[in-house]
């Protein structure tokens, strides 16, 4: 479902002396339906990096990322954003949101944008809500007044409201109690077993071991130059 | 579901909505935009960025036919617009597109109500039925959130965020497919830009809109925008994704602008 | 008493050729408003100096001129342009509708009906219809090319929201033979119906404008209104004191300090033949008897 070949990545500081800075080269990995993969590797090693990458946000340099058989990396943006609302899904660690906007429509948002009628989209997202223990109360108001473990779940919500074939999940658990962590874990395993290919960076350990079939080291990935 | 069967490409329209080819403007030897290509698809959002003076209104205005450019072809649904009468032209403005001006002042008629203002367009485009007219007009202002009481108000006794809302509203009311936007959150309080960009991001979803909006504000792209063009000294120096441009931006330009940003 | 002084009916033959020329395009395009060099006239603009250039080009010896104001052949404005023509062209004058060959009116079409091989000459303040919603003309004389017109009903909208009723009582809009939107000049709109298929040809002078639109006999002229507020030739729910008429457009006249008021007909000589014929209103000597 997600394949990743020769993927290399720099970013070029045009401001700043048009440095160059390499920070990937020849990654591959393979996600397949029913998967879930864990990246590993220290901090700044490259695993939101990479992550990025798939999901279109951060250009390619070179190689080939194909999610669902569109090739990311040289996909137009309309491709990409087809991509996005119907087949590949992320689970961001920050919420974007409008402000004023109610919690309950901006989980329902991406199940909207499908053209799903506001009712069914509504009813969804409510049980998700329940389920992840937003107070109702909360629902009609806007996440950005939210703490930040509100914020995640929301977040949280909104990346499970539609059953993506393929999604990404950068650091789901993180500042999350226990109760919210396991329904997060119970989430992550119903898509797994209705079939989404799922590519995720997970420091929480306990959560990996739980979740993860296979894990890759993106140290693997870091080019070869003088750090 | 594999791959293979998603055929999400299969159910996407194969021709462009909006074709812009080597659009030129030049204001005697200074330009104003030169050579702007790009593609508009259906229900998409174009945000063009860039400072005062980077060609990005000189552009809109020669697409919303301000403007003559002096090179270029703009498509529309195939049809050069260009060739168009002059009464086919306004026709189209009048109907299929619509233009909402920075000041709304610019796009409304100050000394007619606003179900009036609102009912212009379709009065324009043939309904003879005041009583039709006027709950089309009652419904749209619901949807832009002014409150139905308002109706026979002029737009004069309404606050900036109101009369915007109020443009919005006289636009759409024809169900048209493009929208041309300059800075529609311009001028006005934060507050009420959040509300407005709320209002017009579930418009542009509800109703399936294509829309091309100027604007320097890059929070404003960012949540409203699918695609972005960046713009400097009139000609295009980036294009891309709006998330992937605001984040992993390629040129020095842009670059600049994104980290000039000031983050609250 | 034709005063050899002035060519016939005071315009010299170029200036009327060319007001003729402008008439024929007009004719031929009803409702369209054709530009013309308009003259100076011995009289004020406002004063129906458009009018009188119009008559002045169509008047032939033979003519039998009538004027008109609010109806009234005995008003300042109608003694004032009869008398200049009779000193100018010598030609006969008559109070009489069913006489003239020639009306020239401000402001009203006669209760009698025209017929065949007369002209009404109508004096214009402001020919065009759009130029209360839109003062560019630029802008003006493009909408009327593109046939855009829907901001006649938005004006006509406004009457509604804000008075329940379409409001505008005069000058009321048009549109002739179904392309061009026309302002039939400030004739109460009880007139507009008078407008259409009428007999007579109808020929319209804006002198300040420098504009001539026209009618051609049998003209179709519709007033604009909407499905569900159809058009109403209106006038005062009230009988012509002098001469009982129900039918005729009324002029209400207060007629001493307490209040008293009166209702009589606006259009003179059409009161005036009904009483002849032994009519007789609520005031009329023999009535209150």
């Amino acid at each position: 479902m997600i394949e990743v070949s020769n993927l290399s990545k720099a970013f070029t500081l045009h401001n700043q002396g048009g440095a160059v800075i390499p920070v990937m080269a020849g990654a591959a990995l393979r996600v397949a339906p029913g998967e879930c993969v864990g990246l590993v590797g220290q901090s700044g090693a490259g695993k939101s990096t990479l992550m990025r990458m798939v999901y279109g946000n951060y250009l390619a340099a070179g190689g080939r990322i194909l999610v669902g058989g569109v090739d990311v990396v040289t996909a137009e943006p309309r491709q990409i954003i087809a991509l996005r609302r119907e087949v590949l899904g992320y689970v961001s660690q920050f919420l974007r949101v409008v402000p004023r906007v109610p919690t309950i429509e901006v989980v329902a948002d991406p199940l909207l944008r499908l053209g799903i009628p506001a009712d069914q989209a509504r009813d969804r997202a409510a049980a998700l809500l329940a389920r992840l223990n937003i107070p109702e109360r909360l629902w009609g108001l806007s996440p950005t007044t939210f703490s930040g473990g509100e914020q995640q779940r929301v977040n949280i919500a909104r990346g499970f409201a539609h059953g993506y074939p393929a999604l990404l999940l950068d650091e789901p658990t993180a500042s999350l109690d226990a109760a919210n962590r396991a329904v997060v874990l119970e989430l992550i395993g119903e898509a797994k077993a209705r079939g989404a290919a799922i590519l995720g960076i997970f420091h929480d350990e306990g959560a990996r071991a739980q979740v993860c079939d296979r894990l890759v080291d993106v140290t693997a990935f870091t080019p070869a130059r003088v750090a | 579901m594999g791959a293979g069967e998603l055929g999400i490409f299969g159910k996407m329209k194969l021709q462009p909505l909006l074709s812009v080819q080597g659009l030129t403007k030049r204001y005697g030897a200074r330009i104003g935009c030169a050579d702007v290509s790009f593609d508009l698809w259906p229900g998409e959002v174009l945000g063009i960025v860039g400072e005062s003076g980077s060609g990005k209104s000189t552009l809109l205005s020669c697409l919303a036919g301000h403007q003559r450019p002096d090179l270029g072809r703009i498509l529309y649904d195939g049809d050069d617009v260009l060739a168009l009468s002059e009464a086919a032209w306004r026709r189209l403005l009048r109907g299929d597109w619509a233009y909402v001006h920075q000041n709304p002042r610019d796009g409304l008629r100050m000394g007619v109500s606003a179900g009036g203002n609102v009912g212009e367009r379709l009065m324009g485009t043939g309904a003879r039925h005041y009583g039709a007219i006027r709950a089309t007009a009652t419904d749209w202002l619901g949807r832009v959130e002014i409150a139905a009481d308002r109706i026979d108000d002029r737009p004069s006794a309404f606050s900036g965020g109101m009369q915007q809302r109020l443009q919005i509203a006289r636009n759409l009311v024809t169900g048209p497919r493009l929208v041309f936007m300059d800075e529609p959150t311009g001028g006005l309080d934060v507050s009420v830009q959040a509300r407005l960009l709320d209002l017009l991001r579930g418009l542009v979803r509800d109703l399936g809109l294509s829309v091309v909006i100027v604007t320097h504000d890059l929070a404003v792209v960012r949540l409203l925008a699918d695609r972005l063009m960046v713009m400097k000294s009139g000609r295009v120096v980036e294009t891309g994704l709006t998330d992937q441009v605001l984040d992993d931006p390629q040129h020095g330009y842009t670059q600049l602008l994104v980290s000039s940003v000031l983050q609250v | 008493m034709t005063d050899h002084a002035y060519n016939f009916a005071y315009l010299d033959e170029q200036t009327k050729r060319m007001i003729r020329r402008a008439l024929l395009k007009a004719l031929a395009m009803p409702g369209y408003q054709v530009p013309f060099a308009s003259r100076e006239m011995p009289m004020p603009y406002g004063w129906g100096t458009g009018g009188v250039q119009v008559t002045a080009a169509c008047l032939t010896p033979d003519d039998r001129l009538k004027v008109i104001d609010q109806g009234a052949d005995d008003t300042t404005n109608a003694v004032s342009i009869r008398r200049f023509f009779q000193r100018t062209a010598g030609v006969a004058v008559t109070e009489a509708t069913v006489e003239a060959t020639l009306i020239q009116t401000r402001h009203r079409i006669p209760e009698q009906p025209l017929s065949e091989g007369q002209i009404l000459v109508y004096q214009v303040p402001i020919p065009e219809p759009l130029r209360f919603l839109e003062p560019r003309e630029t802008e003006t004389r493009k909408m009327h090319e593109l046939e855009e017109y829907g901001l006649m009903h938005v004006k006509l909208y406004e009457d509604i929201a804000r008075h329940g009723e379409i409001a505008t009582s005069y000058a009321y809009p048009v549109k002739v033979e179904g392309r061009y939107v026309m302002d039939p000049s400030p004739i109460p709109k009880f007139d507009n119906p008078k407008l259409a298929g009428n007999p007579a040809i109808q020929l319209f002078g804006a002198g300040r404008e420098a504009r001539i639109h026209a009618l051609p006999p049998y003209c179709d002229v519709v007033s604009l209104d909407f499905e569900d507020h159809p058009f109403v030739a209106s006038k005062a729910d009230a009988c012509c004191d002098l001469c009982g008429s129900g039918t005729s457009y009324l002029d209400e006249v207060i007629t001493d300090d307490r209040g008293s008021r009166m209702f009589v007909c606006s259009d003179t000589d059409y009161c005036t033949s009904r009483r002849a014929e032994g009519q007789r209103g609520r005031l009329s000597p023999e009535g209150r008897a």
